[in-house]
């Protein structure tokens, strides 16, 4: 690794990255966890840390995000932060940024969704997000959710593909963690991201629409174009993380990463802070001579089919873990996008998923290993429930 | 690696004093994690922050179950919230409090300390803060950390005079703590 160590808080991490990449306009509106984000930014600028940069101070998100809709379009680097009701409420305006190919990127600080309210971290509010055309990236820990900054601006604004991003981090768990970590150095990252020269932006001399009508003769191509965006960053994802790494010396992955997963039977697939705690139980499990690995993914949208399916065949059982259910299917997302990869392939392992640490509940170790406990059993005697909760307090029900 | 947890009420520090921990340990060259049991802070509430050190690089993300240490701020707590909860039983409880360490009927086999921070607090401080001054006190009763780490941790959060009484009250805790 480059760079030298700093304990800071996970906030400060991702907005001292942010600074860093040279954002020309920030909007955003304070809601828990996300504040400390958007309280460091505001110091920045009052310091005058953030050269050719407006903070502009909005009223609610939906403002927030739809002041970055016009600045994107004339051709700044734009950025927001929010979570959970902040960001359902952005969710119409969220529609119009991918569809007029704006590469705004954003800090999603995970928290649940109300009601009942509740502050805590699940990835309720961002997966509920999950059509509306934006890249959606997950960290692991304040290096991968800076870092990750610096990566999804530069995948973003790609002349190729040109679609937002969300990163996501989990809300408190690493948005409110002290940790040591490497702040993004400002001469590696003007290397790694160049500044944002969009082909089409809005300029009075040389007049140009953007969203604008489109009727049933031309409104499908559209739509298409975005799918081919997402399809174009599958690679540039992978080349984003690559490149960062020759330049910063720091890897996690691309669109996904693996962790003791060669020759895993039993294949535990996670995203954000859990995976964490995950390969430490890994790691225990495995001189016990339990053959257990993990698949962290890291791209949520574009959603690593390929990737995927290389990665699986060999298992034995696949286990999902989801901080988010779609109630009516009982089923996390992560669940239902990994089986759904693996249908019409010559691949058959069975795919069980459970949920937990929704709206903050914590995932002790003992949770992580009474699931691989169960996929045993799976191994043993086939699948006898596809989904369920791994930490249901079943006396308050 | 070692697990702390800091019991404490909201206004009195912990979790400053979980973060300067972490910061403490990062200088004496451990790696180090620290986070507040996140609750919507009130002041006067019960509140609870972590600390991890380790030689390692720290994945895990739990909360903290069996900690080896454990720092109590305020003794009117252990009317109302199981500060010895999953002690290791070769673990240390340290109090501020007045009374001597017999005076506490915990249920634990960890040992239990005590130091009057509030007392060290209004003699050097003049104000009863004692969040810095129990770090001291952790860094004299378990040897898992420099006490000059914590010092200038102290002094780098808060500069000039309040940070210099802090680190003068942070010292003195250390060394009645390393005496016992």
């Amino acid at each position: 690794m480059t760079g030298k160590m700093t304990v800071v808080e996970g906030s400060y991490a991702v907005a001292h990255a942010v600074k860093i990449c040279r954002p020309n306009v920030i909007s955003a509106y304070p809601i828990t966890p996300q504040t400390h984000i958007v309280e460091d930014l505001s110091q920045f600028m009052a310091d005058g840390e953030i050269p050719n940069c407006e903070y502009i101070n909005v009223e609610s998100e939906f403002s927030a995000i739809s002041t970055l809709v016009g600045a994107s379009a004339v051709g700044a680097r734009t950025y927001s932060s929010t979570t959970s009701q902040g960001l359902e409420l952005m969710h119409e305006v969220l529609f119009n940024v991918s569809g007029m190919r704006l590469p705004i990127v954003m800090t999603v600080a995970n928290r649940a969704v109300s009601a009942p309210i509740n502050i805590w971290n699940d990835h309720q509010d961002s997966i509920s997000q999950r059509d509306t055309g934006w890249m959606q990236l997950y960290a692991e820990d304040p290096q991968e959710a800076a870092d990750m900054t610096a990566q999804a601006y530069r995948v973003a604004e790609d002349k190729d593909i040109m679609l937002p991003a969300m990163v996501c981090m989990d809300g408190f768990i690493l948005s409110h963690v002290y940790e040591p970590v490497i702040l993004l150095e400002q001469e590696l990252t003007d290397e790694y991201l160049p500044g944002f020269e969009p082909e089409h932006i809005l300029d009075p001399a040389k007049p140009k629409t953007f969203g604008a009508f489109a009727d049933p003769s031309t409104y499908t191509e559209f739509r298409y174009l975005q799918q081919k965006g997402m399809d174009a960053a599958l690679e540039k994802i992978e080349n984003a993380a690559d490149d960062f790494n020759k330049i910063f010396g720091r890897y996690y992955g691309g669109l996904i990463d693996t962790y003791e997963a060669e020759d895993a039977e039993i294949l535990l697939f996670a995203m954000g802070s859990v995976v964490g705690t995950i390969k430490d139980v890994i790691d225990r499990a495995r001189t016990e001579g339990v053959k257990v690995g993990l698949v962290k993914v890291r791209a949520f949208r574009p959603f690593p089919v390929e990737a995927i399916r290389k990665v699986v065949k060999d298992a034995s059982v696949i286990v999902t873990l989801d901080k988010n259910i779609s109630l009516g299917l009982n089923e996390g997302a992560l669940c239902t996008e990994v089986k759904s990869c693996l249908y019409n392939t010559d691949i058959n392992i069975p795919v069980i998923g459970f949920l937990l640490g929704h709206g903050g509940r914590d995932i002790p170790r003992r949770n992580i290993r009474m699931i691989i406990d169960k996929a045993k059993q799976v191994i043993r005697s086939g699948v006898t429930i596809e989904s369920e909760y791994a930490d249901l307090r079943g006396e308050l029900i | 690696m070692k697990e702390i947890r800091i019991h404490g009420r909201g206004g009195q520090g912990s979790v400053t004093a979980a973060e300067l921990l972490a910061v403490a340990a990062f200088e004496d060259g451990k790696y180090s994690q620290a986070f507040p049991a996140f609750g919507v802070e009130r002041r006067g509430a019960p509140v609870t922050a972590f600390t991890r050190i380790n030689d390692r690089r720290i994945r895990l993300r739990s909360q903290i179950y069996e900690p080896d240490y454990i720092i109590v701020q305020d003794p009117t707590l252990i009317e109302v919230v199981d500060v010895a909860s999953g002690a290791k039983p070769n673990g240390k409880i340290l109090i501020n409090t007045e009374f001597s360490p017999d005076t506490f009927d915990l249920d634990t086999e960890a040992q239990v300390m005590t130091i009057d921070a509030t007392r060290i607090a209004l003699d050097i401080i003049g104000r009863p803060i004692v969040n810095t001054i129990l770090l001291g006190a952790f860094a004299g009763a378990t040897g898992e950390i420099r006490v000059e780490s914590i010092q200038n941790a102290v002094t780098e959060r808060f500069p000039g005079k309040v940070g210099e009484k802090n680190s003068q009250a942070v010292l003195e805790a250390y060394q009645r703590m390393e005496a016992v």
